[in-house]
């Protein structure tokens, strides 16, 4: 994967005929040219000796054009000078459309090919002033969304930095710009509808929902008893429409606890919710109370009900200053309440930060893992998987219920109840079953995707953003690491969605809420990245990947375990590449294919027998000769 | 396996014996006294095995879900092991028989592998030695393979304390003979059953043929020569009695300083250039003998300086490189990151685990050394120039280095008897003090350093990194990894070939994985556990490395320039070095750890799904074949042994379903100071204006 076709094409051409190479079965050549996700992975091809071979260069690449979308435009191209950051300048020509930056190298010796979406982008400086005078330090330096920057150093006469940043400004934040987002231009069409995978009536009945106890309530049809929420929400049987309303009145934005997911079996559910509006005079509210009480009833269970309050208790305690708070023991008799000190989207941008400084552009070299250690993100990840543990746990021992609130309950609140619907239904452990749980989960429950990656917006400082969305995929990715038959999907997968948060060539994560999405018509105007997932499967599966029903998944959220995702955070660093335990899988994959031709062989040799056909005559030549062996150690 | 009986909802149906107590209340074992001493659990003794001295109603500590329990028993010292017998043994199942280790059961600890012993005095854990004025009331066994033991002696006789606490001591830390080593008593004993002679393809090296073989396998031959010049161990006894050297050499120098000071050949590239390593001559003040120390060392400098010779490059390990007090430091550090007592602690490193294995310094250790490979590989692949490898006695970061170089360079040595053959070549033969670094006569704890175990470690961050490449898993090296310390092999257990030979008069048991099937030491587990061990990932190893086409003059141009390209799993195979790619070798060192354990999860996972597979396309073929013979019945199934693959936990085949239930381990320590957040982390993740509520 970290290795863009081109130039494997020029590698193999230019390894001298002595030299065997391995060659690469087309299953992986083709893997790679067909990568869509726009990626900027070539830097492997700058390692080539500078003074590689020339004379095929006359073959570089002439007639490749500009890759482009349905709906994309050309604006402009320019020379200019990529400055790689591991291996020096390389002159280059830039094209700029109205999706993405596409670099392709004009030196003969490298065939970097870069190919940004300018979604990704998420600063765009200019270094450099008219009395520069070092070499290549006039130009652009771009930082990009995705832990990298790019720089391009630009000649100083006619105005062409001044050009390229207008244009790249103008189109990467088209939001200042009363432009579009390239998502509502997008004209790509797909032989499956992505949209058509989340059908909220349909996942809560395959939860079994509605029953007894609970009921599907249209309450919030035209959003107007929660802006932020989903039209369809579950809630108790007994609770009624004016009970929901006043507890709206209680929760921080309206955001009333509702039903995410109940257990198949012993019934016990996870409710999600924002914090109860408490304030510094201690408010109560009867109908909240009782609402819980009810929730905590349905299951006819005597136990408490147990809310798990993501926050730290002093932030949940401060946030009684400003109206918020939680449930105290006095006024919920019947609930029991922990904090799981996870802490706000603040610390994760920073801590986010702090690991792009370390592997960016350069790795850490002397102190790794104590640099590691200080950036804090693995521990954060430890604290929002052990959070996640232990709502799973109380409702698959069936011990209780289960609330979960954070403050507003759309960041860390989606993270505990996603992960713990992972670990606890494996359903949501496949490729579609995944999506549905994003779509549900994140999506549909309003998650701020808008406000946390600021897409179309130039406002790269802004307080609002953070990673909330990619530390849950790091979650998901630990567990699939610990993990690795449970799970449908393949590392690309997660990739392939976390370039898709930014690139906005999808409708999937624009917008902040359904409403805002039902408003702008997204299902209507923009193509989903479930269709462009599901219409090519075979790319995003793990071939080891075995369907267990029924298995709770406990990941082991210790240090020991968990590790820094090398092939996301650290994939433009040529010298750490892809590491390959993908030979594992290339093995696996080529027992999968002589497994099926054998099969089909058998199925043809049954055939031949039952017709009785003389098998000694037809049989064109002895079995060795006609099938390889399989190479055993046995 | 002992929580078993314990844990009622893993069990089943199956009540807690009276004998699991839990130890908070440990009263309750008085009333079991007579039961306990009714029931006799037989102790497995191998041929020359000899019970030393025993105590009953010792209670064993058992980790379940971060409490502990107490398993009541018999512990026992004999010349070889100390072993627990608990009074009762739950019948283990198919699974976990099949695993089984063979000669070291799960509450066998080899006299070898003893680590430290702690005895608890009033709460206070103290190390123990020597003779005891007082004895504990529970002593906790340190091991070697980093499994940790807890014995409560508080209900035992006290006599009985103290002589299994002295024996104990005794026999596992009072200096030893080399003639007292088990290993002779068993060779004396078991004789009948090993006598059959292993059909082993590893190549010993203690002949000049197989030296010959050597040579001409890597076509050396042309150049360098077996010498049997030290037959008998006649010059020297740090020497093997046949090694090679360049063919111009002159006997008279081989003599000359007993071996000091000349090149000895270890292995020759595919483009002539050759791998060398020498012991430095004797430090002397006197200057007439530097004078003839000097005027020596010309002479064979000019000998291998010459054509057909290439250029020397001398690498001296004893001062520009690791020094064995540092390797020796980094291990003791790391060890106790892995010898966790209980719970609490786990957890409570847990928030700090990275800079403590950063300040235990050995990943950074093996770093260096897979760097310092990389830049020999570097000059013998890329420069065409010879590389003589100095060092005091040519037999500790030599070896390491040496054979490293071959591992990443040689593909023979990734094979499994390649490997075993390349340990014997440069450890064995090298004169290795495996007796000394392993200190197994206790004789000098100074002398301890686990240079053999560091070699294991790179040659698995390798395994790790490519696992095609190899032939062997890491389940293999963590078993080989485990033989140092088990005095039935005599392989790791003489300073040198001479020790060996003087010492054994025939031919013993060598590495345990490729005994012939006769032989009841064959392996460690099973037959079937082979599967395990065997990679299956590996194709077959037969090519020799290609010529590289470009030759840069500098390392950093050498490593990228490789790693830019695909790899190619039988040729030249460079590890990254970098920091984030230097693991932790989980499964040696996390094995024993309840808390790490990832329940049907690991690796174990995907590569039971492969064996399953395999297995599949096997049977498959043979029905293909007896199609196209159509005379023959189809066989049965072939049979699936990880049959139950998804209850398998990250730590097997080691640590057996340690445990049953399915639930969460959850960590317990609290959450650190995020330092210079703190500010942050006070803010509101967004404004609120709740003022209209």
């Amino acid at each position: 994967m970290g290795v863009n076709l081109s130039s494997m094409r020029r590698l193999r051409k230019r390894l001298p005929l002595s030299r065997q190479v391995p060659r690469l079965p087309p299953s992986r050549v083709s893997s790679m040219a067909s990568a869509s996700a726009p990626k900027c992975n070539s830097h492997t091809s700058e390692n080539e000796p500078v003074k590689s071979t020339s004379q095929d260069g006359v073959n570089c690449d002439l007639n490749e054009t500009v890759p482009r979308l349905p709906g994309e435009t050309l604006i402009t191209d320019k020379e200019v000078i990529y400055i790689c950051p591991f291996n020096g300048p390389i002159k280059g020509r830039v094209y700029i459309t109205n999706y993405r930056l596409y670099l392709r190298s004009l030196e003969t010796d490298s065939t970097l090919i870069f190919d940004v979406p300018l979604g990704v982008i998420s600063r765009i400086e200019k270094m450099g002033g008219a009395t520069s005078r070092g070499e290549n330090s006039y130009g652009l330096d771009i930082t990009c969304k995705d832990m990298r920057n790019l720089r391009f150093a630009l000649k100083q006469e006619g105005h062409s930095r001044r050009d390229m940043f207008e244009i790249l400004t103008r189109y990467a934040f088209p939001l200042a710009h009363s432009l579009p987002l390239f998502a509502f231009l997008n004209e790509e069409k797909f032989n499956v509808d992505g949209w058509m995978v989340y059908n909220p009536v349909e996942e809560y009945r395959r939860q079994g929902l509605p029953n007894h106890q609970w009921r599907i309530t249209f309450i919030n049809k035209c959003y107007e008893l929660c802006e932020t929420y989903p039209a369809l929400l579950v809630v108790p049987y007994r609770a009624s429409d004016d009970d929901l309303r006043r507890v709206a009145a209680f929760r921080s934005r309206n955001r009333i606890p509702v039903l995410s997911w109940i257990h198949p079996e012993n019934k016990m559910v996870i409710v999600r919710c924002s914090q109860p509006l408490v304030g510094m005079s201690g408010k109560r509210n009867k109908d909240d109370e009782k609402y819980l009480d009810v929730i905590r009833e349905t299951n006819r269970q005597l136990s408490k009900l147990t809310i798990y309050d993501a926050r730290p208790s002093v932030n949940a305690v401060a946030n009684k200053a400003t109206g918020g708070g939680y449930e105290s023991d006095d006024a919920y008799h019947n609930a029991e309440l922990f904090f799981l000190d996870i802490h706000n989207i603040h610390v994760m941008r920073e801590s986010l930060k702090k690991v792009k400084d370390i592997v960016y552009p350069n790795v850490e070299e002397s102190h790794w893992l104590s640099s590691l250690e200080s950036t804090h993100w693995l521990e954060h990840i430890k604290l929002v998987l052990t959070g996640a543990i232990q709502v799973a746990d109380k409702v698959s021992s069936g011990k209780s219920s289960v609330l979960v609130h954070c403050s507003d309950g759309w960041d860390r609140t989606a993270q505990l109840t996603s992960l713990a619907m992972l670990m606890l239904d494996s359903f949501y452990r496949s490729i579609e079953g995944f999506e549905i749980l994003v779509q549900k989960e994140w999506i549909s429950f309003g998650h701020k995707f808008a406000s946390r990656i600021g897409h179309g917006d130039k406002n790269h400082a802004d307080a609002d953003r953070s990673p909330i969305f990619l530390q849950f995929v790091d979650c998901v990715w630990q567990m699939s690491k610990q993990f690795p038959t449970a799970f449908e999907f393949n590392e690309r997968f997660l990739i392939t969605i976390l370039d898709h948060l930014y690139s906005c060539r999808f409708g999937t994560f624009l917008l902040n809420c359904e409403s805002a999405r039902e408003k702008q018509k997204v299902t209507e105007r923009t193509v989903s990245l479930w269709s462009l997932i599901n219409s090519n499967k075979e790319k995003f599966k793990n071939p080891f990947y075995t369907k267990e029903i029924n298995r709770v998944l406990y990941p082991v959220a210790s240090m020991r375990h968990l590790e820094l995702w090398v092939n996301y955070y650290i994939r433009w660093n040529p010298r750490i590449k892809q590491q390959q335990p993908n030979a594992v899988e290339q093995r696996y994959m080529e027992l999968l294919a002589l497994r099926d031709d054998y099969i089909k062989r058998l199925e043809e040799l049954q055939l031949a027998n039952s017709s009785k056909v003389s098998s000694a005559s037809t049989s064109p030549s002895s079995p060795s000769q006609m099938m390889p062996h399989v190479q055993t150690h046995f | 396996m002992l929580g078993k009986g314990v844990v009622g909802g893993g069990g089943g149906t199956k009540t807690p014996k009276p004998s699991f107590v839990s130890y908070v209340r440990p009263e309750e074992i008085h009333t079991n006294e007579k039961e306990v001493t009714e029931k006799e659990v037989t102790l497995h003794l191998l041929p020359g095995e000899q019970l030393l001295c025993e105590a009953s109603a010792v209670l064993k500590y058992v980790q379940e879900e971060s409490c502990q329990r107490g398993v009541c028993g018999r512990l026992v010292c004999t010349d070889f092991k100390i072993a627990f017998l608990g009074d009762d043994e739950p019948a283990l199942d198919n699974a976990e028989t099949q695993f089984k280790n063979k000669i070291i059961g799960e509450n066998d600890i080899t006299l070898h592998c003893v680590d430290q012993i702690f005895g608890v005095f009033d709460e206070k854990k103290k190390s123990l030695f020597g003779q005891l004025k007082k004895y504990p009331e529970k002593l906790i066994i340190h091991c070697k393979d980093l499994r940790v033991f807890h014995f409560c002696l508080r209900y035992t006789k006290e006599e009985e304390v103290k002589r299994i606490v002295s024996g104990i001591i005794h026999h596992t830390q009072a200096p030893k003979l080399l003639k007292r080593l088990f290993l002779f008593s068993y060779a004396a004993a078991a004789q009948s059953i090993i006598a059959t002679s292993p059909k082993d393809h590893t190549v010993m090296f203690d002949t000049l043929k197989d030296w010959c073989w050597e040579l001409e396998r890597t076509k050396g031959n042309v150049k360098y020569k077996a010498v049997s010049v030290n037959e008998g161990y006649r010059i020297c006894e740090r020497l093997p009695a046949y090694f090679v050297v360049p063919t111009p050499l002159p006997e008279e120098d081989v003599r000359r300083f007993q071996g000091h000071g000349i090149p000895i050949w270890c292995w020759s590239c595919h483009n002539g250039s050759a791998l060398l390593k020498m012991s430095a001559l004797p430090k002397e003040q006197d200057d007439v003998i530097l004078q003839i120390h000097k005027s020596f060392l010309d002479g064979i400098y000019k000998i291998i300086h010459r054509p057909p010779y290439e250029i020397v490059k001398t690498e001296d390990l004893s001062s520009n490189f690791l020094s064995l007090q540092e390797i020796q430091t980094a291990y003791s550090k790391f060890k106790q990151l892995f010898l966790i007592d209980n719970s609490t602690e786990f957890w409570d490193t847990d928030i700090k685990w990275f800079s403590l294995l950063e300040s235990s310094s050995w990943l950074d250790i093996i770093r260096r050394c897979l760097k310092k490979a990389i830049e020999i590989t570097e000059c013998l692949e890329a420069q065409n120039v010879n590389v003589l490898l100095l060092e005091e006695n040519a037999s500790d970061l030599c070896c390491l280095i040496s054979s490293l170089v071959q591992v990443m360079m040689d593909a023979h040595c990734r094979t499994k008897t390649g490997f075993q053959s390349l340990i014997q070549k440069e450890w064995v033969m090298g004169g290795h003090c495996f007796l000394d670094r392993c200190n197994h006569l206790r004789q000098s704890d100074k002398e301890e350093v686990p240079v053999f175990l560091l070699f294991l470690d790179c040659v698995w961050q390798l395994v790790h990194q490519f696992p095609p490449a190899f032939e062997f898993t890491e389940t293999y090296l963590t078993v080989l990894s485990d033989s140092l310390y088990i005095p039935i092999f005599s392989t790791f257990f003489f300073n040198s070939p001479h020790q060996k030979d003087t010492n054994m008069h025939r031919r013993q048991l060598s590495l345990p994985l490729t005994q012939p099937k006769s032989s009841p030491k064959r392996g460690f587990f099973r037959e079937e556990t082979d599967h395990l061990i065997k990679n299956l990932l590996g194709k077959r190893i037969s090519k020799l490395i290609n010529s590289s086409d470009e030759l840069q003059d500098n390392f950093r141009e050498f490593y990228d320039n490789w790693h830019s390209k695909p790899t190619d799993y039988h040729g030249l195979l460079l590890p990254h070095i970098e920091g984030p790619e230097i693991k932790v070798w989980a499964q040696r060192y996390l094995r024993w750890i309840p808390e790490a354990q990832i329940l049907g999860g690991g690796r174990v996972a995907t590569m039971s799904k492969l064996i399953e597979m395999m297995e599949e396309v096997q049977s498959l073929q043979e029905k293909i074949d007896e199609r196209h013979h159509s005379q023959q019945r189809l066989q049965a199934e072939a049979p699936c042994l990880l049959r139950n693959s998804a209850r398998l936990s990250s730590l097997f085949p080691f640590a057996l379903l340690q445990r049953h239930s399915s639930k969460p381990i959850l960590p317990t320590s609290g959450w650190k100071a995020l330092g210079d957040e703190e500010d942050l982390a006070k803010r509101e993740d967004e404004f609120v204006d709740l003022g209209d509520v």
